[in-house]
């Protein structure tokens, strides 16, 4: 029979520095089940690298594993160097939005583009959360933060999409109200070979509910679960139907060839004609 | 004539609220930012200036601070008045851009909430993020508290916007021991906030037609900025921001002194802001909130007839060598204290530029070093009496046993 399920066995001893009710113990839970259903026994097949914002204390220094905090955005050009060097090994970020999609937009397109074999958690909580609820390209028309006190007027970006169309092997979306998708989500997006994106949406009830309006962590679940739509359901519905709406599902899955497959055979074949030549 | 000094109503701000309420009354035309800790609540406050209609400012949440200063260079170049703020790891992430501001010569007013730099990461108070930018061709002005955050910033758009000088400056203060203390500020009214900075005024410069036209992007009288200059005249584009950050010595300290007939406010001559310093012996130099505290230290030291002195620098680029020079004339024994450390460097930069401002200094004073307070490491009263002891033993033996020394770490 298998070892039961103990988050506890993945992580230090050393409480946790998240809110009450903030989504990143959610993805903790949730990324460490999948690991454990994975048949990992520990970390030792991974490394973790990080940025700044909340999400990127989730692994730093909290996982039983080799991992690296890097400045703001920059999570992910650190995991190419990881993983080229280390192609054996699972190199995994995790990142908010306005680490992900905001100051490191850049990295994240680009890895995408050339199907970089790494995993990356972006956990979207809407706002910048750890610098008190500033707007970020995520946050939704219309929401108050510290810096659009009469409600956000910038279009958001959809994250999950953009790096669909940017080439990623694996994509999906889900809340932290579907733990059990999440969960399958993630062990896909581990074993997949190629860039595989993953976006939680997940609540920040410090930053982001309080002035959102929802009373507390449970409304905003229920939030979550009430205006989340099946991806396939989304083709039928228009632009204004979608408007506040969370498309949730896998976005696509993919077999294409990755970074380190490319790179490493054309070394190979170089390699080869120099022999010959 | 003398002007009369005008009624100031106090307020309590801390030093994030200083900048922001400064900003609000200067009349900026483009604010561009970046949320980083401690700088996020001058941000924060004037995005409320902003929306409650307070302020007539185009105001830009951008996705980096790379962005945040390249908007407002562009927006300074067209002839407005721009603001940012930022610190630590932002800061430095703007770096490329600082020095091509400062190579446009676009007059863009920045504070810096002074914040350690990563590895590890640390929110909490250093100078090691400004101090690695004194080469950017920026002003550099460091306060001692929410007060002087407030007059300096105010003073900073007429410095930096003055035609004779045209470069960026940035207003520097202390993380959290300033940027989050509540302190009773006085601030003027908007009125004579708004006619002191004024509208910014365009030098005329010749276009490529040798005609003489506003050094501004302007599509009638259409110039280029930043292009390709290679050994024909980069050189001499460079000479003329030196020649123009030797003549703000002078500006810094004249608009320092009108600004002080319509408050009553003086910090020193503007450049440096002396301590008991008239008939001291011994002296520590240091920057920012730190010499709130070495000030109690001498007060003390006082009391007791030592004939102790402090010199805050305030202005550090351009560093006002002559003013350090002639009010340490008579000082036998200095410390120079740096909240920032050049790794394998003799000393902390600070330490460098006094040391070597002072090696033709007819008395030959003894100069010693302490490298201090790294990410916010606390400076009490208690070592800043060692490092004024330290300088009685100086004075008596005539002997420096250690020039450089790390104070209030574990070794």
């Amino acid at each position: 029979m298998t070892e039961a399920f103990t988050s506890r066995k993945y992580l230090r001893d050393m409480s946790l520095p998240f809110c009450v009710g903030c989504g990143c113990v959610t993805v903790i839970n949730h990324f460490l089940r999948a690991v454990h259903e994975l048949g990992h026994k520990d970390l030792s097949k991974f490394v973790f690298c990080s940025g700044i914002g909340c999400a990127g204390w989730i692994p730093s220094p909290y996982f039983k594993a080799d991992s690296i905090h890097t400045p703001h955005g920059r999570s992910i050009p650190v995991a190419t160097g990881v993983k080229l060097l280390r192609s054996d090994l699972n190199v995994v970020v995790f990142g908010g939005d306005g680490d992900i999609a905001g100051i490191g937009m850049g990295h994240l397109v680009h890895a995408a583009r050339r199907n970089l074999d790494i995993t990356v958690v972006m956990v979207n909580n809407m706002i910048y959360g750890m610098t008190g609820g500033q707007v970020a390209p995520t946050t939704p028309i219309g929401t108050k933060t510290t810096t659009t006190p009469y409600g956000s007027f910038e279009q958001p970006l959809d994250v999950t999409r953009l790096v669909v169309a940017a080439g990623a092997s694996f994509v999906a979306r889900w809340t932290t109200a579907h733990g059990e998708q999440l969960k399958e989500s993630l062990k896909k997006a581990v074993a997949t070979k190629g860039f595989a994106f993953v976006e939680a949406v997940s609540p920040c009830p410090t930053a982001f509910g309080r002035r959102a309006g929802f009373k507390d962590v449970a409304e905003t679940f229920r939030w979550y679960r009430d205006n989340s739509v099946p991806l396939e359901e989304t083709e039928k519905m228009t632009v204004e139907e979608l408007t506040s709406k969370i498309a949730v599902g896998e976005y696509v899955d993919r077999k294409i060839p990755t970074f380190t497959e490319t790179i490493f055979k054309t070394i190979r074949e170089a390699k080869k004609s120099e022999k010959t030549n | 004539m003398k002007m009369a000094i005008a009624k100031q109503e106090v307020r309590a701000l801390s030093g994030d609220e200083a900048v922001a309420y400064a900003v609000k009354q200067s009349d900026v035309d483009v604010v561009a930012a970046y949320p980083i800790t401690p700088q996020t609540i001058i941000v924060e406050r004037f995005s409320e200036y902003v929306h409650n209609g307070e302020v007539d400012t185009e105001f830009i949440c951008v996705e980096s601070e790379h962005s945040a200063l390249t908007a407002c260079l562009a927006a300074s170049a067209t002839g407005v008045r721009t603001f940012t703020a930022s610190g630590s790891a932002g800061l430095a992430l703007m770096h490329e851009i600082l020095y091509v501001t400062s190579g446009c010569r676009a007059p863009v007013v920045m504070a810096i909430v002074n914040r350690a730099l990563s590895a590890p990461i640390n929110i909490h108070c250093d100078h090691a993020d400004s101090m690695v930018e004194r080469d950017a061709g920026w002003i550099q002005i460091y306060v001692e508290n929410s007060q002087e955050t407030y007059d300096s910033v105010i003073q900073a758009f007429r410095i930096a916007e003055d035609p004779d000088i045209l470069l960026p400056t940035m207003v520097m203060l202390d993380a959290f021991v300033i940027s989050h203390t509540l302190e009773s500020v006085k601030v003027l009214p908007d009125d004579i906030v708004r006619k002191f900075v004024g509208t910014r005024q365009i030098p005329l410069v010749k276009n490529h037609e040798g005609k003489l036209v506003p050094f501004k992007l302007d599509p009638e009288n259409p110039v280029t900025m930043g292009p390709l200059d290679l050994y024909d005249y980069y050189f001499e584009h460079k000479r003329q921001q030196e020649d123009a950050m030797q003549r703000a010595s002078q500006k810094i300290k004249q608009i320092h002194d009108e600004y002080g007939e319509i408050t009553g406010r003086r910090y020193g001559n503007g450049l440096i802001n002396p301590y008991r310093l008239e008939d001291a012996e011994i002296a520590a130099i240091c920057l920012g909130s730190t010499a709130g505290t070495a000030k109690t230290v001498v007060d003390q030291l006082r009391a007791k007839g030592v004939k102790a002195g402090l010199l805050r620098l305030r202005a550090y680029r351009p560093f006002p060598a002559q003013d350090v020079t002639k009010v340490l004339e008579n000082v036998k024994a200095i410390a120079v204290m740096d909240r920032s450390h050049s790794f394998g460097a003799y000393g902390g930069p600070v330490f460098h530029e006094v040391r070597h401002t002072l090696y033709d200094a007819a008395t030959h004073p003894q100069i010693v070093n302490y490298v201090y307070g790294l990410g916010g490491r606390d400076m009490p009263q208690t070592l800043i009496h060692e490092i004024y002891k330290e300088l009685q033993k100086i004075l008596e033996t005539k002997r420096v046993k250690k020039p450089v020394r790390f104070i209030g770490v574990r070794e």
